[in-house]
């Protein structure tokens, strides 16, 4: 039998390579220094997404490293691969920094383990990003997902942890079965695997018979339950507030940013790139923009008015982080210049704010031992940065200018108004814009609350936070974040824009 | 469909496939319920024989039937009392998720009905007297980028295993 072997190209897929190797360094490092290394390995660990960004930096300035394929056609760095995988580093090195706390007191024995899996999803989300296929995607999303069943459960003695841990598990069981029993459906249309030629082959397919094919239907709303369980869109979403108040703080933030951002980039290249032909209200029912339309309306809905009734914080951000699915989802069914790139933006911008938020929850929780938005009462006498850096991130969630929060949330509209504008027949993307920003009033009730708890509160708070190096740190880069590219979103939109524009969608 | 493996062999395996899926979800007792679902399994890689498939056949029984079903079983008899004890498998919604249920299965069974058969790709055509050897070769050349993925994913979950099963000290 002759064999073909396809070319390799190593040096795109290095910065992978260099995470997987790192993830094993930390573990065995905790291991040889039996398991009392205390903070470093948590050092050593928040390295590991530094370092890779900056093997990708050294080989690009070497010219090894940019957008191309390798392994034929599984490993392919499209732009929209490569903003990606910043969000995925930056997620890690946040999570990673704002979890000092849980290794000094609940994780003692297993904190090499810990960091170990987390940098092993990362890297899971980011040969996600890089695949172009069906099975190196399905691959991606199972590396992703099964570290996170083991983070969710990882304090052992408890309780919540353990059901958010098996709740996660059999939640994510069920949806990747939904999602390979929608591919086996696609992959029976299209008669391979490889998301550009099925888009191919499904239109010469439509070509040729002259109507569409409901069969389509039952693939696209199996992929949608599927990847809808990893993106909380409703009526997926019910796992999400429980699995993130039981598990460790920084891993709910983890899966609510890292998590998240994998089923984004799992949606567009599945729906955005291989079914592109099935985008268009002609072909109804067969069409999922108005599907999606559907879901995210829903989700805007059920997010930002369940968020109001929650005492315990992390809830709240389980239902808000619901609602900025739906708000992420308007970008994602405008299929112009603006629509992807629009997304790209939004998650960069929710990355910083909500990682942020998370971590100022985990600091708090660590001293406290408390979830309630109650004990935050009067915080602000007590210890102003945490405080002053929380409410940052909370307006920045709820939209206001000048953050970045704001940016996204007009971005994403704008696409939706462009959509409009350019073709009549879209006019229901009028509906979504409508919803988003009715439900963003509601949104300001709840995120302010938070604010009015903290600063506006006559008793004095009974407790003095002191955050340490890294938790500042955390803080810091995400104060920065949400204030820079809220203020200069320019370099940042102008990278998610060549997105779109390698999805095929050029300004005219 | 490919008319030619519709026979009655087909038939008889479909329905020891529906029979035992239902056993597996409707019996009181969770041995015969893991026992059931060995024969579903079985019965799975006998379709995969009519369809040629030999070596998804072999894979089916090898992993799922000696693998899985058989630790299942074990984990049950090592449980204390659970071989012997009766369960109920009836839940609150049983009504909403069989209504869930029979409107996505019977959906699909239309919209299958309703296509024609050339729609599918490779539906005429049997699969190639060598088709075990082609798998072997695209996980050696397409596909060897996921296939050594996938062991990065079973250490993952290995190591998951271990911290999550492991008693501490303490």
């Amino acid at each position: 039998m002759e064999f073909q072997l396809p070319e390799y190209n190593l040096w795109l897929m290095c910065p992978e390579f260099f995470l997987t190797i790192w993830a094993l360094v930390v573990l065995t490092y905790d291991l040889t220094t039996k398991r009392k290394s205390g903070s470093m390995v948590g050092y050593l660990a928040m390295a590991g997404p530094i370092l890779t960004l900056a093997v990708a930096a050294i080989l690009y300035a070497a010219g090894l490293y940019g957008y191309g394929r390798g392994f034929g056609e599984m490993f392919f760095n499209d732009p929209m691969a490569l903003f990606f995988k910043v969000i995925f580093l930056g997620t890690a090195f946040m999570a990673i920094g704002s979890s000092f706390g849980i290794i000094r007191q609940k994780i003692i024995n297993h904190r090499g383990e810990f960091f170990a899996l987390m940098l092993l999803s990362t890297v899971g989300m980011m040969f996600l990003a890089s695949s172009n296929e069906l099975i190196s995607l399905y691959i991606g999303l199972e590396l992703t997902t099964i570290p996170l069943f083991v983070l969710a459960a990882f304090f052992k003695d408890d309780k919540l942890s353990v059901e958010a841990g098996m709740k996660y598990f059999v939640v994510g069981a069920f949806s990747s079965a939904l999602l390979l029993y929608g591919i086996s459906f696609l992959y029976g249309m299209s008669g391979t695997t490889d998301l550009l030629q099925m888009k191919i082959t499904l239109a010469i397919a439509q070509l040729t018979f002259q109507k569409n094919f409901l069969v389509v239907l039952i693939g696209m709303v199996l992929v949608t339950a599927g990847i809808g369980f990893k993106l909380t869109l409703p009526p997926f979403h019910q796992w999400a507030p429980d699995v993130y108040e039981g598990s460790p703080t920084p891993v709910a933030a983890f899966l609510s940013v890292g998590s998240k951002a994998a089923g984004l980039v799992a949606f567009a290249k599945i729906f955005v790139n291989g079914l592109q032909g099935y985008y268009d209200p002609s072909t109804a029912p067969v069409d999922w923009g108005q599907l999606v339309g559907l879901l995210a309306v829903i989700a805007m809905i059920i997010g930002n008015t369940v968020a109001i009734r929650q005492s315990n914080i992390k809830r709240m951000l389980a239902y808000s982080s619901i609602a900025q699915a739906g708000y992420i989802m308007i970008g994602m069914v405008c299929l112009n210049e603006h629509g992807l790139a629009a997304v790209g933006y939004y998650m960069f911008a929710y990355m910083f704010a909500n990682m942020g938020a998370f971590a100022a929850v985990a600091i708090f929780e660590d001293q406290t031992g408390s979830c309630q938005i109650d004990s935050y009462r009067g915080l602000v006498k007590t210890s102003p940065a945490l405080s002053y850096s929380m409410a940052v991130f909370m307006l920045s969630l709820a939209g206001i200018p000048p953050l970045a929060g704001f940016m996204a949330k007009y971005k994403v509209f704008a696409a939706a108004i462009a959509m409009t504008t350019t073709d009549p027949t879209y006019n229901w993307l009028y509906w979504l814009v409508g919803v988003g920003l009715l439900t963003s009033v509601f949104s300001l009730f709840y995120y302010t609350n938070i604010i009015k708890q903290m600063f506006f509160s006559r008793e004095d708070s009974p407790y003095k936070i002191v955050c340490g190096g890294p938790g500042m740190t955390v803080l810091m880069v995400g104060l920065i974040g949400v204030l820079l590219f809220g203020i200069f979103p320019e370099p940042v939109l102008n990278f998610a824009t060549s997105i779109s524009a390698a999805f095929g969608f050029v300004a005219n | 469909m490919v008319e030619s493996n519709v026979g009655p062999v087909f038939y008889i395996l479909a329905f020891l496939i529906i029979a035992s899926a239902v056993m597996v979800v409707s019996l009181k007792n969770i041995f015969h319920c893991a026992l059931a679902l060995v024969m579903c399994l079985f019965s799975v890689a006998g379709i995969y024989i009519l369809l040629n498939a030999e070596f998804l056949a072999a894979a089916q029984v090898l992993i799922y039937v000696g693998a899985v079903a058989v630790l299942m079983i074990f984990a049950i008899m090592l449980t204390t009392n659970l071989a012997s004890r009766n369960i109920k498998q009836v839940t609150e919604n049983a009504l909403v998720s069989v209504f869930i249920c029979a409107l996505f299965c019977l959906g699909t069974i239309f919209l299958l009905w309703a296509t024609p058969a050339k729609i599918w790709r490779y539906a005429t055509e049997s699969l190639p007297v060598d088709n075990t050897a082609i798998i072997g070769k695209y996980l050696m050349t397409e596909f060897v980028l996921p296939f050594e993925v996938v062991s990065l994913l079973l250490m993952a979950a290995m190591i998951g295993a271990i911290v999550l099963a492991r008693k501490e000290r303490s």
